[in-house]
C-alpha cells in the first residue's frame, strides 16, 4: 500500500515532472492567465495521462517494440478526443479558451514519456496511479503559476475580486505584465528556485565551476 | 504580396510559437546548449513545418471538414472529430519518411540532423501549427507562409537561447537557480523582447 502512495505523491514534490524533469510544460502555460481554464485543463491532463498510461500497460505485452510510440500516441490521441468532445459538449466557453492547447495534450512529453518509462514495465493498477501522480504534480505547478498571475494580474481569483481594483476604486493597481507570456516563465524559474531550495538533492551541477582565487595563488 | 509578409511577421516574431504560446517548451529547452546543435534542429523543424502544416490544410479541408467529403458523394459526414489523430498520424509518418529520403538521398545532412528528427515528432510546436491553422481558417497558401513563418519564429528562439547559453557558463549563478532555472528566466527575458515586435504591421 505504501508502494501505491509513493507512486501517487512522489511526483508532486519530490519528483517532479515540471520543475525536475523539464517535462510537459509545452503546451499548458498559456492557458494559466486565470485560474478557471488552468483547473479545468488540470483535469483533463490528469485524466488523459491516467487512463492512457492504464490502457498502454494493459496492452504493453502486445505490441511491437519498432512501432510502439505510434501505438502510444494513437492511444493517447485517441483519450484527448474524448476528453475534447466532453469539453465541447458540456463546458462550451471554457473550451473555447483553452482553443488549441486541448489537442497539444497529445503532445504533452509527460504522458508520453511516462507511457513509455513506467507503463510500458508495470501493471495496470500502478500505472493509472503513476498517470495520475504525475498529472497531480504537473496541476501543482499549473495551479500555483495561474494563481499569482490572475492575483496579481487581474485582482482576482476565479473571476471574484480578491485585491479591490484602483479602477473600482479600490487601492489595487493591476500589473498587466502578469497577464503576458513572459511572467510565467519568471514564476516557473523563481518556483524552481524555491522548490531546489527546500530540496537541496535537486540542484544540478554546474556544467563549469567558476575556479575560486584562493590568496596563496595570488601570491 | 503584404498580406503575407505580415503574416510571415506576425507568425514569426509577434506570435512566436516558442516565446509567447510556450509550444515546443521541452526540446527547446533541452536542445539549446549549443548553438550547432541548436541549428541543426531548428532547420529540422523548419522543414517539418513547412511540409506539415499545408498537409494538414489539405487534408482538413478535403476529407475532415463539415461536408469535405462532398466529393465523394457524402456531403453530411463531418469527420472532424477525428482530427487530431490524423494530425499526428501525418507529423509522425512525415518525420519518418523525411528520415528515410534524408538517409537515402543526404547522408551528410542526415547524420547532422538525425538525432534530432525522431524528437520531431514530438515537438508541440510542429501539432500547435497545424491546430491554429485549423482554428484560424487559413487559406492554402497562408497555410504555406504561416509554416515558414512559424516555423522560422521557433528556430530562431532556440538559436538565440543557444547563444546565450553557451555565454552563460561564465557567469556564477546561484545555487538553486542553477541549470532549469535560470534558463527560464532567460526565456523570460526573451519572450519579453519579442513582446517588443508586438506593435509592427506592415
Amino acid at each position: 500500500m505504501s508502494d501505491a502512495k509513493t507512486i501517487l505523491l512522489d511526483p508532486v514534490v519530490d519528483n517532479n515532472p515540471v520543475t525536475l524533469q523539464v517535462l510537459g510544460i509545452c503546451s499548458a502555460l498559456a492557458v494559466t492567465t486565470s485560474l478557471l481554464p488552468a483547473l479545468i485543463m488540470c483535469v483533463a491532463l490528469m485524466s488523459v495521462a491516467a487512463l492512457s498510461t492504464a490502457a498502454i500497460s494493459s496492452i504493453r505485452n502486445r505490441i511491437p517494440t519498432n512501432i510502439r510510440i505510434i501505438v502510444q500516441i494513437t492511444i493517447i490521441a485517441s483519450f484527448v478526443i474524448v476528453v475534447d468532445q466532453i469539453l465541447r459538449a458540456y463546458a462550451f466557453e471554457i473550451s473555447k479558451q483553452l482553443s488549441v492547447f486541448v489537442g497539444l495534450i497529445i503532445t504533452n512529453c509527460i504522458i508520453l514519456g511516462r507511457a513509455e518509462a513506467f507503463a510500458m514495465k508495470n501493471g495496470v493498477g500502478m500505472s493509472f496511479l503513476d498517470g495520475l501522480g504525475n498529472g497531480l504534480g504537473y496541476s501543482a505547478v499549473l495551479i500555483i503559476v495561474a494563481t499569482t498571475r490572475e492575483l496579481f494580474g487581474a485582482g482576482t481569483l476565479l473571476g471574484y475580486s480578491i485585491f479591490e481594483k484602483t479602477a473600482d476604486g479600490g487601492w489595487y493597481e493591476p500589473n498587466g505584465l502578469m497577464l503576458l507570456p513572459p511572467s510565467a516563465f519568471f514564476i516557473i524559474g523563481l518556483l524552481i528556485w524555491a522548490v531546489r531550495s527546500w530540496k537541496k538533492r535537486q540542484v544540478e551541477k554546474p556544467d563549469y565551476q567558476i575556479h575560486e582565487v584562493h590568496r596563496t595563488e595570488v601570491l | 504580396m503584404g498580406d503575407y509578409l505580415n503574416l510571415f511577421i506576425q507568425a514569426a516574431f509577434v506570435e512566436n510559437l516558442a516565446l509567447s504560446f510556450f509550444l515546443g517548451m521541452c526540446t527547446f529547452l533541452a536542445v539549446s546548449k549549443r548553438v550547432e546543435t541548436a541549428i541543426g534542429l531548428g532547420v529540422a523543424v523548419i522543414a517539418i513545418q513547412v511540409i506539415t502544416v499545408p498537409v494538414n490544410y489539405l487534408i482538413n479541408t478535403w476529407l475532415l471538414k463539415d461536408g469535405a467529403l462532398a466529393w465523394a458523394g457524402l456531403p453530411d459526414v463531418d469527420l472532424s472529430f477525428l482530427g487530431f489523430v490524423s494530425y499526428i498520424g501525418v507529423i509522425a509518418a512525415l518525420v519518418q519518411i523525411l528520415e528515410m529520403t534524408l538517409d537515402k538521398h543526404f547522408p551528410k545532412l542526415y547524420n547532422a540532423l538525425g538525432i534530432f528528427l525522431p524528437l520531431i515528432t514530438v515537438n508541440c510546436a510542429i501539432l500547435g501549427g497545424t491546430l491554429f491553422m485549423v482554428e484560424r481558417q487559413y487559406n492554402f497558401s497562408e497555410s504555406v507562409v504561416f509554416g515558414v513563418g512559424s516555423g522560422f519564429g521557433w528556430a530562431l528562439a532556440l538559436v538565440g537561447l543557444a547563444g546565450i547559453r553557451e555565454k552563460l557558463k561564465y557567469s556564477d549563478v546561484p545555487q538553486g537557480l542553477q541549470g532549469l532555472g535560470i534558463t527560464f528566466i532567460i526565456v523570460g527575458l526573451m519572450s519579453l523582447g519579442f513582446l517588443g515586435f508586438s506593435g509592427i504591421r506592415l
